[in-house]
């Protein structure tokens, strides 16, 4: 118990240590990016006048620039700072705060992923009860299966006719296959010994389905939502990018326009995060379900 | 008490903050001055000098587009006389009843409207048109929809998902024809921008000015239907290179061109503006020339949407016709395009550094290789849509094998750009048609006339030919 809680102090301490060694490379490799004062008087009237176009002012005593560079650890902070300081302001279609851009790529991640799980978890548990099913339907999913949900976003916009309804077919349609396949895998590799108690006790096969099979396969089941879970996350970036309008894909989009990496990378790390929090909540998911033997 | 206080505190209306109200600007101070920029703007339209203005703007636009030459407007006015020469253009112009219905608008059918546009200066009436207020005194619930590419823009007219939007000109040819697409009636009802595009260059490509010297350069344009595409095509050949063959032609959104010059991807593109301005600021690129310098005045993007919806909705559609042009007459005067930088700059809108967009629209601006140069018709914003430049981007589009076999151009070019009902109908009133909507246009020193297409196409050296 000791040596654990010891291990993980340690291993707390190595994160730190590493985060600050990262922020000092990044701080180190920025610096010497900063704008040098130059000597203003040797310049000609002309090109003080095209130094001011290009954005830097001579007059101004060497002031950083609005440029679009790699950001200082500084500008990254204050990026960072203004938009969590603002996180669901509302300025019409193409202005929002990032909470709101958040919440619109979470709720297309969301009903696509319901969808897709009311889809393969029910399709999954018939293929894995029933061998014949299985190999009827499995040319189609190992067709399908390795396709980029990217590339179902021309087809989905063309016969769906509408960009948010093709976000979410692209969701659905990426997260349906990890879910169908580790379901059908959960259902096929439940106990034989546990079918045939069921089968002796004469259990009707919807009692035998849901408190048999179900308990059994649930950690592979949610082993398969939770990938699924990673890849929709990770899709809806892209795709957003792609169809724009909201989300925070187009939030990365919007800023990629504007040049601005430390608006992006802000975007970055807040998906990150959000990715992991996603994760984390499957995990807890699994950790309930999971039964020791 | 003093009234320049920055910070008015005494002003019950504003939040005494030391930032910026609406959280969009770095400062409270850099705020107020796009508000302001947006309260003179909307003050300049609305003096009755500018009403007048633009109304005459209306109607002499209109008497040009049918007579493009002078002789005839004055023939014809002599012959029919002033009064009923006007009453005659009066009632059968789609556009011309547009002053009239200034006064009497007839009924919405349909007041929330999505408009789409992609963030480049092309689009500045329309995205402009939103802040100062035009569609809602015109009585319509706009929203500007920031679009993340051509292809999703024509998806989404194709979906009715947008209303009306803003259009690479030859987009609504090609999608009326069914190239690219499945063919749905578009029309092209006021061009949004003329000049305004540039070949940027790769700063490294300092020294190799002539593009005779480009054989292996990679270049992007924003889709294969637009004037960019069509412009740097003409403009290699005519240098003896085949924009087939010895360069590459990528499609690359707007936006992503500057990141790709400085990435290497691309050698250089002919893009919409801001892009090559900033690709200039952003110290990646150079300005290689102007495309005025190819041809000056030509069209880029439109503001258009489907025949169905102009048929299903014929008051909405007068009254965004309105809005923009009046956008459009006002975008024209000089002495408001550095407002106009600002009011457009924000993030809702093009979401660009402001002096880069006041050096596109006013013309003074720093080209990339150390000169300032002022160029005022650098970007303009002619509405008129001629027919001879639809014509000018079918012969095209026939040259380089985005359509094939025979072309009806004028046919096609007065189904799309909307001068051709009013002709249509002067013919079936009996009256003489003139040769209106057919200006001759010059691109690069030669001159094409609409009447001759066919015989164009087929005199130029470097072409697809047609079996091919």
């Amino acid at each position: 118990m000791n040596a654990a809680r010891s291990l993980g102090l340690r291993a707390g301490l190595l994160s730190a240590v590493l985060l600050l060694v990262l922020l000092a490379v990044w701080h180190v490799a920025t610096l010497s990016s900063a704008p040098v004062a130059t000597a203003a008087p040797a310049l000609t009237p002309e090109q003080i006048e095209y130094a001011k176009l290009m954005g830097k002012d001579p007059s101004a005593g060497g002031a950083p620039a609005a440029k679009s560079g790699f950001p200082t650890l500084a500008q990254m902070g204050s990026t960072i700072a203004k938009h969590l300081s603002q996180p669901s302001y509302d300025n019409g279609p193409n202005d929002k705060g990032i909470a709101l851009q958040l919440g619109y790529s979470l709720a297309r991640v969301g009903l696509g992923y319901l969808l897709a799980a009311l889809v393969a978890i029910p399709l999954g548990f018939v293929i894995g009860m029933s061998p014949l099913v299985y190999r009827a339907l499995d040319p189609f999913i190992q067709v399908l299966k390795p396709i980029s949900p990217l590339a179902w976003m021309p087809l989905a916009l063309y016969t769906i006719k509408d960009s948010s309804i093709s976000g979410i077919f692209v969701i659905f349609i990426c997260s349906v296959w990890p879910m169908l396949i580790n379901t059908a895998f959960g259902v096929a590799s439940v106990r034989r010994e546990w079918l045939n108690v069921a089968r002796t006790l004469e259990v009707t096969p919807l009692r035998r389905a849901f408190e048999v099979i179900l308990p059994a396969a649930a950690p592979t089941i949610l082993t398969g939502m939770r990938i699924s879970m990673g890849i929709a996350w990770l899709v809806i970036v892209a795709a957003e990018m792609l169809v724009g309008g909201t989300g925070i894909g187009y939030f990365v989009w919007n800023e990629w326009n504007n040049l601005s990496l430390p608006n992006v990378i802000f975007a970055i790390l807040t998906i990150g995060v959000v990715g992991m929090l996603l994760d984390l909540m499957f995990a807890r998911l699994q950790k309930a379900v999971t039964y020791v033997d | 008490m003093r009234t320049d206080n920055r910070f008015d505190p005494y002003n019950a209306d504003r939040p005494l903050t030391m930032r910026c109200a609406c959280g969009q600007h770095a400062s409270a101070e850099e705020h107020r001055s796009a508000q302001d920029a947006v309260a003179e703007l909307k003050r300049r339209s609305e003096t009755a000098e500018f009403e007048a203005y633009s109304n005459d703007f209306i109607e002499a636009s209109l008497v040009k587009a049918l007579f493009p030459h002078d002789a005839m407007r004055r023939r014809f006015l002599r012959a029919v006389g002033k009064g009923s020469a006007m009453a005659a253009i009066g009632s059968v112009l789609p556009v011309a009843s547009l002053q009239a219905m200034a006064q009497e608008k007839g009924t919405l059918e349909k007041r929330d409207l999505k408009i789409g546009f992609i963030p480049i200066t092309c689009a500045t009436p329309l995205i402009m048109a939103h802040p100062l207020g035009f569609y809602s005194k015109q009585g319509l619930d706009v929203q500007v929809v920031k679009t993340a590419g051509w292809a999703l823009i024509r998806d989404k007219m194709l979906n009715k998902e947008y209303d009306a939007t803003h259009f690479l000109s030859p987009m609504p040819l090609a999608i009326s024809l069914g190239v690219g697409s499945n063919p749905t009636p578009m029309n092209v009802a006021t061009i949004q921008n003329t000049n305004g595009q540039a070949i940027t260059l790769h700063v490294k490509h300092k020294d190799k000015r002539d593009p005779k010297d480009w054989k292996g350069f990679k270049f992007a344009v924003p889709f294969e239907y637009s004037m960019h595409n069509f412009l740097l095509r003409y403009y290699v050949a005519e240098a003896g290179l085949d924009p087939d063959r010895d360069i590459q032609i990528r499609v690359v959104p707007p936006p992503e061109m500057v990141a790709n010059l400085r990435a290497g991807n691309i050698d250089g593109y002919l893009g919409p503006d801001p892009f090559n301005q900033r690709a200039v600021f952003e110290e990646v690129g150079f300005i290689h020339l102007l495309t005025k310098d190819l041809w000056n005045g030509h069209p880029c993007c439109a503001f258009g949407t489907s025949t169905e919806f102009i048929q299903k909705n014929p008051n909405t559609f007068a009254a965004l016709y309105r809005a923009v042009l009046t956008s459009a007459a006002m975008a024209r005067e000089a002495r408001n395009r550095e407002l106009i930088a600002k009011v457009i700059a924000p993030q809702a809108y093009l979401n660009q550094p402001e002096t880069v967009l006041t050096q596109v629209l006013t013309g003074k601006f720093a080209d990339g290789l150390g000169n300032v140069k002022t160029v005022p018709d650098r970007a303009d914003f002619d509405p008129i849509p001629w027919q001879s430049m639809a014509v000018w981007m079918l012969t095209q589009m026939k040259r380089w094998g985005y359509v094939k076999g025979e072309v009806n151009y004028k046919q096609i070019a007065e189904k799309v750009f909307l001068l051709t009902d009013a002709k249509k109908q002067m013919k079936a009133l009996d009256m003489k048609v003139p040769d209106g909507a057919y200006p001759k246009i010059t691109v690069m020193g030669k001159v094409f006339d609409p009447d001759k297409a066919e015989a164009y196409v087929n005199g130029f050296a470097i072409k697809r030919s047609p079996n091919a």
